[in-house]
C-alpha cells in the first residue's frame, strides 16, 4: 500500500520554484528519509504535504486520500529550532497537544487523554521530566518531547523535519529505536534528514531530492554514485537560471486551468 | 514672505533630511521601532532638563534628550541581551515606561505651575510655528555635522549596513560604527521631535525610507529619494502650521509623508503595485499571441498553407473570446498572420515566431525530461508556462546543454535548430 | 470612595490588557498590539462624534473595528507588498493615529476629547461619571465598562485556553492538526482593539501599551506555566494600579502615567531579580558587557 505519493509538485517560497515537478511514491510500513544537500527543498516538501505551504500545481495523497480526509492519522514533528523553548509550557503540557484535535479544542481532555499522553513520555523515556519547564531541557529532550507528542496523536505516519540535527548519541539511538519499534507495528516514519551517512544505516527507502527529484526507491538503489553526483553535484544551472527568471518575473507559474 | 517662515521652513527641512537619511540606515538594519521607542524616550529627558535648569530652549533641553535616548538604547539592549525577553517586547516596555515617565514628569511640572508647561506639550505633537531663530542655529549645526559625517564615512556605513559579519571579518571596527550609528539616530532623533513630536517622530525615520526602498535599492539613491520625500512632508506640514495655528504640525507631516509612501507603493515603476498589474496584463496577452502562433504552427504542420477559422484556432485549448479577438488583431497589424474570408494562417515572418515558441516548448520538455527524469506525460504542462518566458540567452544554453536535439521527447522535430558551424 | 474607584478601575484596566498582553508578549506580537492602540483613536473619535456623550459603550464597539482594519492593513503591507515588518506596523499605526490626532484637534469644540486626553487618559474623573438606577448610583461607567470587558476576556480565555495555547506554542504543527491559526490571530486581535478601545478614556494610547506589555514581561520572567503567568500578570496589575495611584498622590502628577510608571518599577526589580539568580547560578565567570544594539 503506498502510504504517501507526490504528483507533478510545484513549490514555490518567495516567488521562486523551490520544489520542481516532483514525482514520487512511498510505501507503508517503511523508514523513509529525505535527503539532498540544503536548500534542495526538503523541508518545503513536508509543510507541502501537511497543507502548511501551498503548491503551485500537483498534489499530495496520504493513503490515497487528500491530507483534509486523514489528518487524524498524520502526525508532523517540526523541526526543534521552529519553536520557542522558552515559552511557559512543562513536559507534559506539551505531550497533551498530541490529543488536541480541530474538532476538541473547547472541551476538556479526557482522562483517556491523559493516560495516552503519560504512556508515549514514558516510551521516550521522559516521564520523571513531565513537570520540567521544557526551557530546561537539553536538545535531545526536547526532540524526545516532539516525539512524544506525535506518538501521542496514534498516527499511522509521521512526518519529521530533521529529529536527529543537534542530539546527543543517547537520544539518538533512543528515539531510533522507537521509530523501529513503529516499523515493526506497521506505522509509516517519513524523514528529512540532514546527514548522508547516517541515512544508509537508519532508513529503507530514501527519496533523493535537489529542487527535483533526483531518484526514489529502495536505498541501495537510489544511494548510487551516479544519483548521488546528481543530487550534490550543485544544482542544475539551467533550471536554476529558469527559476530565477520565474522569480524576476513575479508570474504565476502556471497559466490559468485551460483545459489542456 | 514672513522672515521667521523661512527660519521655519529651513529648520523643518533639516530636521526632516536629517531623519529620513538616518532612517534609511535604521529601515535597513530593521530596527526602525526601536527608532520609536528612543522618540517617546526622548519626553522625560526633555522634561528632566527643563525642571533642572527651568529654561525652555533648545540648547537646554536637546542633551536631556540626547542621554535619555542614548539610556534608552542601552536599556532595550540590557532586557533582551539579561533575559529571556523578546526584542519586541522589550522595545514596548522602554517605549511605555519612559514615555509614561515623561508624563508624569510633564504633568507635575504643570501642577507645579513652573513657567508655562504648554510650551513642553509642542514636544507632543510638534509645533513647528513655535519654533525660534535661536533653535533653528541648533538645527543648522547639528544637521550639518550629522551629514556631513554621514558623508565622511559613508563606505562604512554601508558595508556595516548590508553586512555587518563580513565588515567585522575584514577588520573594521564594527562596534565603533554600530555606536555612531546609534549616536547619529539619536541625535536626528531628538533634532525632529520639535517638528513632528516624540509620539509620532517613527514616522519621519520609517515612513520616506520605507517609500525610498521601493524606487530604488541602491544605497545612495534612496537615501537621496528619503531626504527629498521628508523634505516635501516638512513643507507641508509648516505650511498646515501657519494656515491654522492651533494645528499640531506633526500630524500633517506624518499624513503626508503615508500618503507619498502608499503612493510609492503603487506607482513605482517596477516594484509597485500597478506596474506590476501592467507586466501581468502584458504577459498575459503575449501568452495569448503566442498560444494563437503555436495552434496555426500545428495545424499548419498537418495541413500547409492552409487557412483555419477561429473555431479551429480555439478547438484544443479553451481561449477565452475577448483576448482571442484581441491577439488576432493584434498579429494580424503586425503582419503575423493573415487573414481571407474569416480564417487565418501564418505569414512567413509569423511562421518564424511560432517555430520559435514551439522549438522552445520543445526544448524545454527534452530538458525536462532528459536533465530531471521527469517522465512524458509530466512535461508538457511545465513547458506550457516556460516556453513564453525563456530568453534568447537561455535558449542558447538550452541548446548547447542538450547538444542541439532534433527531437523533442515525444518525437517531434524540433523546428529551427541549427548548430553552430 | 472616589480613590477606591480610580484604583479599582485602573487594576481592571491593567488586568484586561494584561491578560491578553500574555498572548501577545508569547506570539512577540507586543508592537502589533502597540500599534492597535494607537490605530484605533479615528475610530474613537468617530465614536464619540456619533454618540455625542463620553460613555457611551455600543458605540465604541465600532471604533473596536479600527483595530481590526490595523490587522489587516499591516498584514497587507508586509505579506501582499512585501514590506518589511516593522515598516510596515510603523507606517500603519503612525498614520492611523495621526488622522486621529487631527480629528480631535479639528473636532475638539464638538467632541469631549483633547490631545492630552488621548495620550494618557482622563482617569481622575472616573468618579464623576456615574451609572445611576433611579436615584441610587451604582457605580461610574468606566467601571462598569471594565467590568465588562473582564467578563468578556475570560469568557474568550477560558474557552480559547487550549486553541491559543498551541496556536502560540507551535502554529506549524497547530496547522497540521487542521487547526486555523489565522482564525485564532483575528480573533486575539479583535479582543485586544476591544480592551484597547474600552480602556482609552481611562489610561488613554500610550499608557495601554504598558499595561500590554510591562506586567506580563515580568511574570514572563518569574513563572513556569501559562496559568502562573496570568495568574502573575493580574497580581502586577493590581499592584501598579494601586501604587501607581498613591505615587501620582505624592508627586502631583498624572495617574495614568504614574501607574504605568509603577509597572515600569515592577519590572525593572522582577529583572534585577532575575538577574541575580542567574549571576549566583552561574558564577563569577560571566562576561556582562552593555552594548546598545545599534540602530
Amino acid at each position: 500500500m503506498t502510504s504517501l505519493e507526490a504528483h507533478n509538485l510545484t513549490v514555490s517560497y518567495d516567488r521562486q520554484p523551490v520544489l520542481w515537478n516532483v514525482d514520487f511514491e512511498v510505501p507503508a510500513g517503511n523508514l523513509v528519509g529525505i535527503i539532498g544537500p540544503n536548500g534542495s527543498g526538503k523541508t518545503t516538501l513536508l509543510k507541502a504535504a501537511m497543507g502548511i505551504l501551498p503548491a503551485d500545481s500537483g498534489y499530495i495523497r496520504f493513503f490515497g486520500k487528500p491530507i483534509a480526509e486523514v489528518r487524524d492519522r498524520i502526525s508532523y514533528v517540526p523541526q526543534r529550532q521552529s519553536v520557542d523553548w522558552d515559552f511557559p509550557a512543562s513536559v507534559m503540557d506539551v505531550c497533551l497537544m498530541g490529543r488536541y484535535r480541530k474538532g476538541n479544542l473547547f472541551g476538556r481532555l479526557s482522562q483517556i487523554d491523559h493516560e495516552i499522553a503519560a504512556e508515549a513520555l514514558h516510551r521516550v523515556g521522559m516521564s520523571e521530566f513531565a513537570r520540567r519547564q521544557i526551557s530546561e531541557l537539553s536538545g535531545g529532550q526536547q526532540q524526545r518531547v516532539f516525539i512524544a507528542r506525535s506518538l501521542a496523536q496514534q498516527a499511522d505516519m509521521y512526518l519529521m523535519d530533521e529529529p536527529f540535527a543537534g542530539i546527543d548519541a543517547s537520544s539518538e539511538e533512543s528515539i531510533l529505536a522507537i521509530l523501529r519499534e513503529l516499523k515493526s507495528a506497521g506505522k509509516t516514519v517519513v524523514m528529512v534528514h540532514h546527514d548522508l551517512h547516517t541515512a544508509i544505516e537508519f532508513f529503507d527507502w530514501i527519496v533523493l531530492l535537489n529542487t527535483r527529484l533526483v531518484a526514489s526507491g529502495p536505498k541501495a538503489e537510489v544511494l548510487t554514485e551516479e544519483n548521488l553526483r546528481s543530487a550534490y553535484g550543485g544544482k542544475l544551472t539551467l533550471l536554476s537560471r529558469v527559476a530565477d527568471l520565474v522569480k524576476q518575473q513575479g508570474f504565476p507559474l502556471r497559466e490559468k486551468s485551460t483545459g489542456d | 514672505m514672513n522672515a521667521n517662515l523661512i527660519w521655519v521652513l529651513v529648520g523643518c527641512i533639516l530636521i526632516s533630511t536629517g531623519a529620513s537619511v538616518v532612517g534609511c540606515f535604521t529601515f535597513l538594519r530593521k530596527r526602525s521601532l526601536a527608532g520609536d521607542a528612543v522618540a517617546h524616550a526622548l519626553l522625560p529627558g526633555v522634561a528632566l532638563s527643563f525642571m533642572i535648569f527651568e529654561e525652555k530652549s533648545l540648547w537646554v533641553l536637546f542633551p536631556g534628550a540626547l542621554l535619555a535616548g542614548w539610556f534608552s538604547l542601552l536599556s532595550m539592549e540590557a532586557i533582551t541581551r539579561y533575559s529571556k525577553i523578546k526584542s519586541d517586547t522589550a522595545i514596548a516596555i522602554v517605549l511605555s515606561v519612559f514615555f509614561a515617565a515623561g508624563v508624569v514628569l510633564l504633568t507635575r511640572i504643570q501642577a507645579m505651575g513652573i513657567g508655562t508647561q504648554s510650551g513642553l506639550d509642542a514636544f507632543l505633537f510638534g509645533k513647528a510655528a513655535a519654533m525660534l531663530p535661536v533653535d533653528i542655529y541648533l538645527f543648522i549645526i547639528v544637521d550639518t555635522l550629522l551629514l556631513l559625517v554621514i558623508w565622511a564615512w559613508y563606505p562604512y556605513f554601508k558595508l556595516y549596513t548590508f553586512d555587518r559579519a563580513f565588515a567585522a571579518s575584514n577588520g573594521l571596527p564594527v562596534r565603533r560604527i554600530g555606536f555612531m550609528l546609534s549616536t547619529l539616530t539619536v541625535v536626528a532623533i531628538a533634532m525632529g521631535i520639535q517638528a513632528v513630536g516624540v509620539v509620532l517622530m517613527a514616522a519621519l525615520v520609517i515612513t520616506p525610507a520605507a517609500a525610498a526602498r521601493f524606487y530604488s535599492r541602491s544605497l545612495g539613491r534612496m537615501i537621496a529619494l528619503s531626504a527629498t520625500i521628508g523634505a516635501v512632508g516638512a513643507v507641508f506640514g509648516v505650511w498646515v502650521s501657519y494656515m491654522a495655528p492651533a494645528m499640531p504640525t506633526g500630524p500633517w507631516i506624518v499624513v503626508m509623508l503615508s500618503f507619498i509612501a502608499v503612493g510609492s507603493f503603487v506607482f513605482a515603476p517596477r516594484r509597485g503595485l500597478w506596474s506590476r498589474y501592467i507586466r501581468l496584463r502584458n504577459y498575459q496577452l503575449k501568452v495569448t499571441d503566442e498560444n494563437i502562433l503555436k495552434r496555426l504552427f500545428h495545424l499548419q504542420e498537418c495541413l500547409p498553407g492552409a487557412f483555419h477559422s477561429t473555431f479551429e484556432i480555439a478547438e484544443v485549448r479553451s481561449f477565452e473570446a475577448l483576448p482571442m479577438q484581441r491577439s488576432l488583431a493584434k498579429l494580424l497589424q503586425n503582419k503575423a498572420i493573415e487573414k481571407s474570408t474569416g480564417s487565418y494562417r501564418l505569414t512567413p515572418e509569423g511562421m518564424v515566431s511560432a517555430a520559435r515558441v514551439v522549438r522552445l516548448h520543445r526544448l524545454w520538455e527534452l530538458y525536462l525530461n532528459k536533465r530531471m527524469n521527469l517522465p512524458l506525460d509530466h512535461v508538457h504542462h511545465d513547458a506550457e508556462t516556460i516556453e513564453h518566458i525563456i530568453t534568447p540567452e537561455l535558449e542558447e544554453a538550452l541548446l548547447k546543454d542538450l547538444n542541439y536535439p532534433l527531437y523533442d521527447p515525444h518525437k517531434s522535430v524540433i523546428p529551427g535548430v541549427m548548430p553552430p558551424i | 470612595m472616589n480613590d477606591f474607584w480610580i484604583i479599582l478601575t485602573g487594576a481592571l484596566v491593567a488586568i484586561n490588557c494584561g491578560l491578553l498582553g500574555v498572548y501577545l508578549v508569547l506570539r512577540k506580537m507586543t508592537l502589533i498590539g502597540d500599534a492597535i492602540s494607537h490605530a484605533v483613536l479615528p475610530g474613537i473619535v468617530l465614536a464619540y462624534l456619533v454618540a455625542q456623550s463620553r460613555s457611551g459603550p455600543v458605540v465604541l464597539l465600532g471604533a473596536a473595528v479600527f483595530g481590526l482594519i490595523t490587522t489587516f492593513l499591516i498584514e497587507l503591507f508586509h505579506k501582499k507588498l512585501k514590506l518589511q515588518a516593522d515598516a510596515s506596523i510603523g507606517i500603519t499605526f503612525t498614520w492611523l493615529f495621526a488622522v486621529g490626532v487631527i480629528m480631535v484637534s479639528a473636532l475638539s469644540g464638538n467632541v469631549d476629547l483633547d490631545q492630552d486626553c488621548v495620550l494618557y487618559g482622563e482617569i481622575a474623573y472616573v468618579p464623576f461619571d456615574l451609572i445611576y438606577i433611579g436615584e441610587k448610583s451604582v457605580g461610574p461607567v468606566a467601571l462598569w465598562m471594565q467590568g465588562g470587558n473582564l467578563l468578556a476576556t475570560a469568557v474568550l480565555i477560558f474557552w480559547g485556553y487550549r486553541g491559543f495555547f498551541i496556536s502560540s506554542f507551535d502554529p506549524g504543527y497547530a496547522s497540521g492538526l487542521g487547526i486555523r491559526t489565522g482564525v485564532w490571530h483575528y480573533v486575539l486581535m479583535g479582543m485586544v482593539s476591544l480592551t484597547v478601545v474600552m480602556s482609552f478614556n481611562a489610561v488613554g494610547a500610550i499608557l495601554v501599551v504598558a499595561f500590554l506589555a510591562v506586567p506580563p514581561a515580568a511574570a514572563y520572567l518569574l513563572t513556569k506555566s501559562l496559568h502562573t503567568m496570568m495568574a502573575v500578570t493580574v497580581a502586577f496589575g493590581v499592584i501598579s494600579a494601586a501604587g501607581g495611584f498613591y505615587l501620582a498622590q505624592w508627586l502631583n502628577a498624572s495617574i495614568s502615567g504614574s501607574m504605568a510608571v509603577m509597572a515600569g518599577l515592577l519590572f525593572l526589580s522582577v529583572f534585577l531579580f532575575s538577574l541575580l539568580k542567574r549571576y549566583f547560578r552561574k558564577g563569577k565567570n560571566s562576561q556582562y558587557h552593555l552594548d546598545p544594539k545599534p540602530l
